[in-house]
């Protein structure tokens, strides 16, 4: 019984930084999307191409592959002492605010030229338009495609083992060596099962509350 | 003075001339219908004037101020084209209203922001929302959806979209308000409600330019009449001119073919 409480506990810690893992990146991943969206459909082609070109690399290579890259690539360049879990964020945030992007302008392009155009007429700022027209709009369309990406999120944290981060997994995966013992890995599970079904529910009751109107 | 003036305006979309210098002018309170068949440019005309397109050549004055001019178009700046905007209101064939708020939340919408830039928002900013909001009621108690108010525009049908819109366009007192084929997209029933509002605004004097497929309602509710064929204004005068006794040979083959139909 002991062992068991010792393995919850240690899950639990783990869990700590998951949540850490998973906050911050939606924290800076999500207006960092936007952002990189913007440049996506950029009419310049000066700013629109190198975007392309970075979302294409990070869609286009594994997250584990970028997490090793910002994890000892600077060391291996000579920038010493840079704190992982920096490189871990950074990895992150890159890959997320890539897909976001994506997601963010599927929607922005998928809203009428008449929503832009009655907006104008009325004499309102682009970004007025942007804000108080169009930004609703596209919330209420990018929630599902949104929720699998929050969902893949929670169970991608788990690759900030490969550079040694002390997430779940990792710490499920020490009593491995330590004990022996395998069960601790699938127990993880439930953490993360019960994580994206608390997402989940949060998730519905978005797409309920936004049910209000159609269009 | 004239209200409305549009001198020799020409627009060219690639190699497709839509319009080819088009000319007429407007007197305040008049309203004027401009028919025609689909791709002789009536749409292109509304939307060059309403700063949607970008005439390349030609002028637009307002009250004699000229507020477009070919010669200088890329010098205009987005803040000068949304003031000239200002003096028109447009309402579309879709409608556009925007899905996510209230009738008369689409009604407030723009007032709202447009007041936050009055010197003495700040301070009397609980009083200038309470009166817009009064305001858009009342506005839309005259196209009869006062019973509307809180419903999105998925609760409401065609007809009382294409009101909810009509009200949302003159909320901010447009000295002319342009009506884009307003029935287009409704079934008869429906744009029999949309032609009474818009012969009600006639009697309360107000400047609108209509382009529609409705002869019969062109020639009831107009002042003067433009047909147009081809990019240019084939004949213009008032509706018993253009409709009862044509004198153009296209005009006579369009009012011949859809009366037929009628």
């Amino acid at each position: 019984m002991s062992i068991f409480i010792t393995v919850t506990l240690s899950l639990l810690e783990g869990l700590l930084t998951t949540f850490k893992i998973f906050g911050l990146t939606l924290l800076m991943a999500l207006p960092l999307g936007l952002i990189i969206s913007f440049g996506s459909m950029s009419r310049f082609a000066v700013v629109k191409w190198p975007i392309k070109t970075l979302i294409w690399i990070i869609r286009g290579t594994p997250l584990m592959l970028q997490l090793i890259v910002f994890g000892f690539g600077p060391g291996l360049i000579g920038i010493n002492g840079m704190d992982t879990f920096v490189a871990v964020m950074i990895a992150f945030v890159l890959n997320y605010a890539c897909y976001f992007s994506e997601i963010f302008r599927g929607g922005i392009e998928s809203i009428p030229k008449g929503q832009y155009e009655a907006g104008a007429v009325l004499g309102l700022t682009k970004t007025q338009v942007f804000f108080k027209i169009i930004l609703k709009q596209v919330i209420k369309r990018i929630v599902p495609p949104m929720s699998n990406e929050f969902l893949t999120l929670v169970k991608d944290t788990s690759l900030a083992n490969t550079i040694m981060i002390y997430e779940i997994t990792w710490n499920a995966k020490r009593f491995m060596n330590s004990e022996h013992i395998l069960w601790p890995l699938f127990y993880s599970g439930v953490f993360y099962l019960a994580f994206c079904g608390v997402l989940t529910l949060i998730f519905g009751y978005i797409e309920k509350k936004l049910d209000y109107y159609k269009g | 003075m004239k209200i409305l003036e549009i001198k020799d305006l020409c627009k060219s979309f690639g190699k497709t001339d839509v319009l080819k210098g088009v000319s007429f002018s407007m007197e305040q309170g008049e309203v004027l219908s401009i028919l025609g068949s689909s791709g002789s440019g009536k749409t292109t005309l509304l939307r060059c004037i309403n700063f949607l397109e970008k005439a390349d050549k030609g002028e637009i004055l307002v009250e004699g101020e000229t507020i477009f001019s070919g010669e200088n178009s890329d010098k205009i700046s987005a803040s000068e084209i949304r003031k000239a905007q200002l003096n028109f209101g447009m309402v579309f064939q879709s409608f556009n209203l925007f899905p996510q708020y209230s009738a008369l939340e689409n009604v407030t919408l723009a007032p709202l922001l447009h007041a936050k830039k009055s010197p003495d928002y700040k301070q009397n900013k609980k009083k200038i929302k309470e009166e817009i909001i009064a305001e858009g009621k009342e506005i839309l108690a005259r196209v009869g959806l006062l019973d509307k108010l809180n419903n999105y525009p998925c609760e409401l049908s065609g007809g009382q979209q294409q009101r909810v819109s009509i009200a949302r366009a003159l909320a901010l007192k447009p000295k002319i308000l342009f009506f884009d084929e307003p029935t287009s997209a409704l079934d008869p029933e429906l744009t029999g409600e949309i032609l009474k509002v818009i012969k009600d605004l006639a009697k309360q004097n107000i400047t609108m330019v209509i382009v529609t497929h409705e002869i019969g309602f062109a020639k009831n509710v107009s002042d003067k009449i433009i047909f147009m064929d081809n990019g240019v204004i084939a004949e213009e005068g008032t509706p018993q001119e253009v409709i009862d006794n044509p004198k153009n040979e296209r005009t006579k083959a369009f009012l011949n073919l859809v009366t037929q139909k009628e």
